[in-house]
């Protein structure tokens, strides 16, 4: 049989699609007017040509590129270096906090101290401690680099967070897979490795990748101990000709770098959720 | 507490394989298990009956050392393994568990699931133990269904696949929890042929089922378990068809109101 729809369903059909025409035309139309309020509001304002040449010089910015994307390879640097320490790390730390019995008590609660800590504390404080705190020690050997020394405090306050996201994923793992491995003969650490872990750690990449955007603008405040990543370098033009346009572009690029990442997030988030919401059990 | 002599440690055909004996657990507060004992001999299949909440799944779990006894004992093989020296990784390699929600690891293909305790625990080659896995996916009727994952499968072959796992390692006892509990009622069939099949071949299967009439053609011994001891035991024609305690009739005429024999 051929027969394709009924009068009904195409006279249903086409009803909702003019619905769906008009409200896509009547979205459309609020943007445009909501924008071009906005930009007759901003160009109207009376401090707008000032706001202009302080913040969107064309000349300034032109010859700022070159410093400000050397300074952001330095954040791309400690971006990948940093995750990937931060991912080591929280899973270390959130493994740690999982352990039963009462030999590991001891660990548990250092691990607990820790993030309750290092969730607390703003980067920025951790950056100024250890920073400029850990040179003032002067022991030998311990070094001295804003750009060590920065990655490392973004690493101990990223993992705090990070773990907890890794501990949250593992306890998500339902207590009949512990068991159905345990029956098979299966150590604690086998169980942990073969199966907990490959579940609890698909269950949580969107939120890890949340917090990896998150890191994407955070290690721009390495500048704070005078490493001259993208940030720094635009203070540093900013010094010279009194023109902000150096952070406008810094900015910018920040975002640019955040956009395939962000995107990435929301694409696996999607994922997990049609996963959950298919799923019959 | 004095030690109790050991059954028997050969395992000629009639022998004890599995044997508890004044098993009880406690709950917080509320105690599952009263002092049960139970034996089953090599080939033998036995099981567990009575109403929800009656101890036959926390027996189960009991002997498969996925729950720590709280008094009694329970010997596997002639070895006590409820003593806390004996490493309960070494038990649990030689018991199958099949469980109520079958319980596959939704990550890993059905091959996977199967070859995971041979590859892992048994130091199987992954090659043979595929070969092996194969074999008894083709034995069940799920070749196509290899290199699937859990959830594009039917509950039924789910529970298939769950038990074949359980046999990949060639247990010297099947514990099965329910396994056809958690069924539509027309997948119910195909996981009980598939257990006949198995008990037909001699293994040696402890089991809680709902499913009398089942239970009444493949089991040798019945148990009637009711609020954490068990009221009566005997062969199948005797506890389902002639119980004596009144608790036992008063449960099988409520299974039987319910047309389920």
């Amino acid at each position: 049989m051929t027969t394709g729809p009924s009068a009904v369903e195409l006279d249903r059909r086409a009803y909702r699609r003019s619905r769906a025409r008009r409200s896509t035309l009547g979205a459309l139309a609020s943007t445009l007017v909501f924008a071009l309020l906005a930009y007759l509001t901003i160009t109207n304002a009376p401090g707008w040509p000032r706001v202009r040449a302080t913040f969107f010089d064309l000349e300034i910015a032109r010859e700022s590129v070159r410093p400000v994307l050397a300074g952001l390879w330095v954040n791309l640097q400690v971006l990948l270096i940093g995750a990937a320490l931060v991912a080591v790390l929280g899973l270390g730390i959130a493994l740690l906090r999982t352990l039963r019995g009462p030999i590991f008590t001891p660990l548990r609660i250092v691990s607990t101290i820790y993030v309750d800590i290092f969730r607390g504390i703003p980067l920025i404080v951790v950056l100024y401690l250890v920073g400029f705190g850990v040179p003032a020690l002067r022991l030998e050997g311990v070094p001295t680099s804003g750009f060590v020394l920065g990655t490392a405090a973004v690493v101990l306050t990223y993992s705090a967070y990070v773990a907890e996201v890794f501990r949250a994923g593992i306890e998500s793992v339902h207590p009949s897979q512990v068991a159905a491995a345990r029956s098979l003969g299966l150590s604690h650490r086998q169980t942990t490795r073969l199966v907990v872990l490959p579940q609890a750690v698909r269950t949580v990449t969107p939120p890890l990748l949340n917090d990896f955007v998150a890191l994407q603008k955070d290690v721009g405040l390495i500048s704070v101990l005078t490493v001259t990543d993208a940030v720094r370098a635009s203070q540093i033009i900013v010094g010279q000709t009194f023109n902000f346009t150096p952070y406008v572009l810094a900015g910018l690029l920040f975002v640019l770098l955040a956009v395939p990442s962000a995107r990435l997030a929301d694409h696996f988030t999607v994922r997990a959720l049609r996963r959950q919401q298919g799923g019959s059990r | 507490m004095t030690q109790a002599v050991p059954p028997e440690r050969t395992t000629s055909p009639g022998s004890v394989v599995l044997r508890c004996e004044n098993v009880v657990k406690v709950y917080g507060d509320v105690p599952v298990l009263h002092g049960v004992d139970v034996t089953v001999r090599e080939h033998e299949v036995v099981a567990l009956i009575g109403a929800s909440g009656s101890g036959k799944s926390t027996l189960l779990r009991c002997a498969g050392l996925l729950e720590t006894v709280d008094d009694g004992q329970i010997w596997l093989d002639g070895e006590d393994i409820t003593d806390p020296r004996v490493d309960p990784d070494q038990v649990r390699r030689r018991f199958g568990v099949v469980f109520q929600a079958y319980n596959l690891f939704p990550h890993m293909s059905v091959v996977d699931n199967i070859t995971l305790a041979p590859r892992i625990v048994h130091g199987i080659a992954p090659a043979a133990a595929r070969d092996e896995a194969m074999a008894l996916l083709e034995r069940i009727g799920l070749t196509d269904k290899a290199d699937s994952y859990p959830d594009k499968l039917s509950g039924g072959q789910q529970q298939r696949a769950a038990i074949a796992r359980a046999i990949a390692v060639r247990p010297r006892a099947l514990l099965l929890d329910e396994v056809t509990s958690a069924l539509d009622p027309e997948l119910v069939g195909e996981v009980l042929s598939l257990v006949r099949e198995l008990a037909t071949q001699g293994l040696t299967i402890l089991m809680a089922t709902h499913e009398m009439g089942f239970a009444k053609q493949v089991a040798d011994t019945v148990c009637f378990l009711d609020q954490g001891v068990i009221l009566e035991s005997g062969p199948p024609s005797q506890v389902l068809g002639a119980p004596v305690e009144a608790r036992t009739r008063q449960f099988l005429a409520r299974i039987v109101d319910a047309g389920r024999l």
